[in-house]
């Protein structure tokens, strides 16, 4: 076991005393005593992103998720209200639901054939005569957890008694409502998804999104593979670019500052890289200013958006993560677009994804070597810390009076881990 | 049914050759097995057939291929510089379709690659549409359907 190696000092440690202000101990990568405790204290107690409306866009629609462990349903009914719905029969405990997502007009449990309505209310009982007396079908719909959304990002929570979305989300809004514009004045859509694992733990990948420092090593020869006006634009370790810690764990980090607001500076030349799907664009009749708002979209904006604890609106796609144990991590790369939006826009969108995301993309085989690395790595020595101190020295206020530090800082991650420390000292209820 | 076991052979050793360039990283002569319009294609959904208004894994046309190829063998990559071995088996090679310019190919494919100690094994449906040419065939279209497309992959840092 990995955490024999931990010596006796930090076990007697709890994991919310291994989160210091510029570093946290390597057990928490490794500790599967300490993972156990994330999944209640931390993922059964906050806001978790299932999904985007768009993905059950119509009456009888749903795709599955997990928060957490816990398998889920993400449901649109007759009458087009969403439900998050626990997949597990009320009979005797089977998945009501499987695959990624289709269309429905009930869930029928397959064991014992008992019917769920998509609102998750319990339908049909095959042969009842035996239940007669003995249960009461409106006691037992599957059951149904709170949600809510905002600019069509799903969350669901264990917590009845959490705080409204909107409150939770904060200083976080106001980049989300930015992110959305890449649907290039289309309502944004999901648009399909690459799904990979890694074996390390899931605050790996937390804290990658938020950790610019890395792009240019790791994603040297992504880089490599584009023309030099798109190369220029990815060498944002020396431009103005900030990271900026939204609270509740949430952070944003903004590479390419001039990609922040995509309905902006739409006079702006096209690039050489988006020529095709500009003339394309014109092909269909599309008039010039579209043409330029269209592939200023395209693009995908200048930031990654980083949503405690499992989701990331990263530049132009979600990036979800799911603890599966404490040494293996489930990562979707969601692709995005515009509903309604021209065929050539979506396509485009399509093929930049390709390009560097995804299991077999140009840029996350080499987060996935970096991130194994780590894993393996940080087991090495009885003690030690993992450090995430970068930036400390400058910090400044931003104009929202968040704390800031330069793009390539960890100001990110010690948001992000104080949100996890405040979370894991909560005493058991 | 009516085995024509002379095309047969003919592209399982074409398939064989390819499958051997790719094990041995030997990209630049497998770059040259292509038909310049060719697209090399790995879904996400087994099922899907617009395969260009679908996300794939990958969706490559002859730059897209060349670029690939480049990042493997650019020295740049921390992950292409630390996979391991790949070994291939091809085999179950059925010709679905037969024209004079054209010949659709099914068979199964099973990868296996050493990563960081551990064995991952890829088992995937292929299909190939190959040019026959004076001396064998060009590839028009590889499409590789792995049974991780439904689930969770490892990343990958070779060609499939
Ligand atoms: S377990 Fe679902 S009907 Fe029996
Ligand atoms: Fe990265």
């Amino acid at each position: 076991m990995m955490s024999e190696l931990i010596d006796v000092q930090s076990i007697s440690l709890k994991a919310a005393d291994m989160v210091e202000e510029g570093r946290v101990h390597k057990s928490l990568y490794s500790d599967p005593d300490i993972f156990t405790e994330e999944l209640d204290k931390v993922f059964q107690n906050t806001w978790v992103f299932v999904g985007h409306e768009s993905e059950v866009a119509e009456a009888g629609s749903f795709k599955t998720a997990y928060i957490g462990q816990h398998p889920v349903i993400l449901s649109r009914d007759r009458k087009k209200n969403t439900h998050v719905l626990l997949n597990r029969c009320r009979h005797r405990g089977a998945t009501v639901c499987e695959g990624r997502k289709g269309k429905t007009k009930a869930f029928t449990c397959p064991y014992h054939g008992w019917g769920y309505a998509l609102d998750g209310s319990l339908r049909a009982v095959p042969k009842p005569e035996e239940y007669e007396g003995v249960i009461d079908k409106s006691e037992l719909p599957l059951e149904s957890l709170r949600h809510e959304s905002y600019q069509g990002l799903v969350f669901a929570t264990f917590k009845d008694d959490i705080e409204p979305l909107e409150d939770f989300l904060g200083g976080a809004k106001k980049w989300i409502d930015l992110f959305v514009k890449q649907g290039g004045g289309y309502p944004l859509k999901v648009l399909g998804e690459h799904r990979f694992n890694f074996p390390g733990n899931w605050k790996i990948q937390l804290e990658n999104t938020t950790d610019a420092y890395h792009f240019p090593i790791v994603h040297k020869s992504f880089v490599s593979s584009l023309d030099d006006a798109t190369q220029d634009i990815f060498d944002f370790l020396d431009g103005d670019g900030f990271v900026e810690d939204l609270g509740h764990g949430h952070s944003v980090m903004v590479m390419i500052p001039q990609l922040v607001d995509l309905e902006e500076d739409l006079d702006q030349p096209i690039p050489a890289r988006f020529e095709e799907l500009a003339q394309a664009l014109r092909d269909e009749g599309q008039d010039e200013e579209q043409v330029k708002r269209l592939v200023r979209a395209a693009h995908g904006t200048g930031f990654n958006l980083n949503l405690f604890p499992n989701v990331s609106c990263s530049m132009a796609f979600f990036r979800v993560l799911r603890p599966v144990s404490v040494g293996l991590t489930e990562i979707q790369h969601v692709a995005l677009g515009g509903e309604g939006a021209p065929a050539p826009f979506n396509r485009k969108r399509m093929r930049l994804h390709e390009h560097f995301q995804g299991p077999m993309g140009f840029g996350t085989p080499d987060d996935g070597e970096a991130w194994e690395r780590v894993q393996k790595g940080s087991i090495a020595g009885k003690d030690g810390w993992i450090l995430v101190n970068r930036g400390l020295g400058h910090l400044h206020t931003s104009e929202d009076g968040n704390v800031a530090g330069a793009v390539c800082s960890e100001t990110g991650m010690r948001g992000a881990y104080q949100q996890y420390k405040k979370m894991m000292a909560a005493e058991e209820k | 049914m009516n085995i024509n076991t002379d095309l047969v052979n003919k592209v399982t050793a074409f398939i064989g050759y390819e499958a051997d360039l790719l094990d041995h990283k030997e990209y630049q002569a497998w770059l040259s097995l292509w038909d310049p319009k060719g697209l090399y294609i790995v879904p996400t959904d087994n099922k899907e057939t617009n395969y260009e208004d679908s996300v794939n894994l990958a969706l490559d046309d002859a730059d897209m291929r060349r670029m690939r190829v480049a990042r493997l063998e650019s020295g740049e990559s921390v992950s292409a510089g630390s996979a391991g071995v790949t070994v291939r088996m091809m085999s179950r090679v059925r010709v679905l379709e037969e024209t004079a310019d054209c010949v659709v190919v099914r068979c199964a494919m099973t990868l296996n690659e050493l990563r960081h100690g551990n064995l991952v094994t890829y088992p995937a449906d292929m299909e190939y549409r190959l040019q026959p040419t004076d001396n064998g065939f060009v590839i028009e279209r590889k499409v590789v359907k792995l049974m991780h497309a439904e689930s969770f992959l490892r990343t990958v840092s070779f060609i499939f």
